[in-house]
């Protein structure tokens, strides 16, 4: 049958069942169906119950694991900002706090020095007006014995020049009526 | 038997393997039968060894299974939505089976069965059938709304349900015949170019430089029938998918 299908087919191919075209032999419609039918449906249950939800099953885990490693790498984000923000927080009170030890040291300095400032200038103040009262007081003392001396002097010189003593009270009144006094 | 070589219509020829007869029906076991079981052993064997692994990472393998699941989902739930995704299943296993079967063909001396009128009537009736028995089950009456464009003005309701009710019957056969007509005019394109290589080289020198032309012709062919045997795969599930769409949501 296939030799004499083949021999004719060689020589023409339209006519005689042999020379039917293939895909158009009617004969074997009901096989190629059958078999057809038996090995899709086959391919379909394999597909629906082992390939599908496995392949499915493998996509599923990946999306759930990117997901997941995506909301994991989000909250370790908002973390380490958080933790910035508290680092800059304490930065910025530390940093507060020491220009107010600064602000305080220094003003305590400042006040410590000016008192002993003022302790100083009222000490040496003191001092000078001490020492003025004694100046003054030494220099009354010794205006007070510029008269005794002028006396003594007068005394003294009229004694030299014209050889006799003038009384003491003379003397006094002839200073006193020089000094204006 | 010379002459096979050069016949482009013996590739597709049906050889019973081992005959099977009920009644006066022959259901024998075929080539196409040897094919179609050897297109569910690859597909089935090649996805699930590509998935064993599991990883978190794909290699290359996984990979290629992963990416024509996604390509799938994608295109089902393009065109038909969320709820389309019920058919994934068959529109998954449409896919593969004739990607699988168009590839396969692609193999010098094997057998091709989309190239079978028959068998890409059998799978196209499987979508329209499950278009109707499913629209028809959801939607009762409404289904038929599918026939009756909204919008369109009295006078042409009935020559527009017409234009509609034909195309819908038209689809089965330009889904079946889109794919048959692809695969069999490629291989037997194929064989020619590649019989008059054969033919020239034996005329003598001058037929084998000329043979030259059409040897490349039968690469570049070769090449071209890679991209069809994907490209029909291709546009059947997407009809498939739209058609699907029309069952789920009737309403236009």
């Amino acid at each position: 049958m296939a030799e004499t299908a083949h021999t004719t087919a060689e020589v023409q191919h339209g006519g005689g069942h042999s020379g039917v075209f293939p895909p158009f032999d009617s004969t074997t419609f009901a096989s190629q169906i059958l078999w057809l039918a038996i090995t899709f449906g086959l391919f379909y249950v394999l597909m629906a119950k082992v390939v599908l939800p496995r392949i499915g099953g493998i996509l599923e885990v990946r999306h759930d694991r990117i997901a997941g490693d995506l909301e994991e790498a989000n909250r370790l984000k908002a973390e380490s900002e958080a933790a910035g923000a508290a680092y800059e927080k304490a930065l910025a009170e530390a940093r507060r706090n020491a220009q107010g030890i600064a602000a305080e040291t220094r003003a305590k300095l400042a006040a410590e020095v000016d008192a002993k400032r003022h302790a100083a200038e009222a000490g040496l103040s003191g001092k000078i007006t001490e020492a003025e009262a004694r100046i003054a007081e030494i220099k009354t003392k010794a205006l007070g014995e510029v008269d005794g001396i002028a006396v003594d002097t007068t005394e003294a010189l009229i004694a030299a020049l014209i050889g006799e003593q003038v009384g003491r009270d003379d003397a006094v009144a002839a200073v006193a009526a020089v000094t204006g006094k | 038997m010379a002459a096979d070589k050069v016949d482009p219509i013996h590739q597709f020829q049906i050889t019973k393997l081992v005959p099977i007869h009920v009644g006066h029906v022959d259901l024998s076991f075929t080539n196409s039968s040897l094919f179609m079981a050897a297109t569910v052993i690859v597909a089935t064997l090649f996805l699930v060894f590509a998935s064993s692994g599991r990883s978190l990472v794909p290699g290359r393998w996984q990979l290629v299974a992963e990416m024509s699941y996604s390509f799938v989902a994608n295109t089902l739930r393009d065109a038909a939505g969320k709820a389309g995704m019920q058919f994934f299943p068959m529109v998954f296993s449409l896919f593969m089976f004739v990607l699988v079967a168009n590839l396969l063909g692609m193999i010098p001396y094997f057998f091709t069965i989309t190239s079978h009128i028959i068998v890409t009537f059998c799978l196209a009736m499987l979508v329209i059938g499950t278009v109707v028995v499913f629209g028809i089950w959801k939607h009762g009456f409404h289904f038929f709304g599918l026939f009756v464009p909204q919008g369109v003005p009295m006078a042409l309701v009935p020559l527009v349900t017409m234009i509609e009710v034909i195309s819908f019957l038209s689809r089965p056969i330009s889904l079946s015949v889109r794919l048959f007509a692809n695969m069999l005019a490629g291989h037997i394109t194929l064989k020619v170019f590649a019989g008059f290589v054969v033919t020239l080289s034996a005329a003598g020198a001058v037929g084998v430089a000329g043979s030259i032309l059409p040897l490349a012709m039968a690469v570049a062919l070769t090449a071209l029938e890679f991209l069809v045997a994907f490209l029909q795969a291709y546009v059947f599930t997407v009809l498939t998918c739209m058609y699907l769409n029309d069952a789920i949501h009737p309403g236009h």
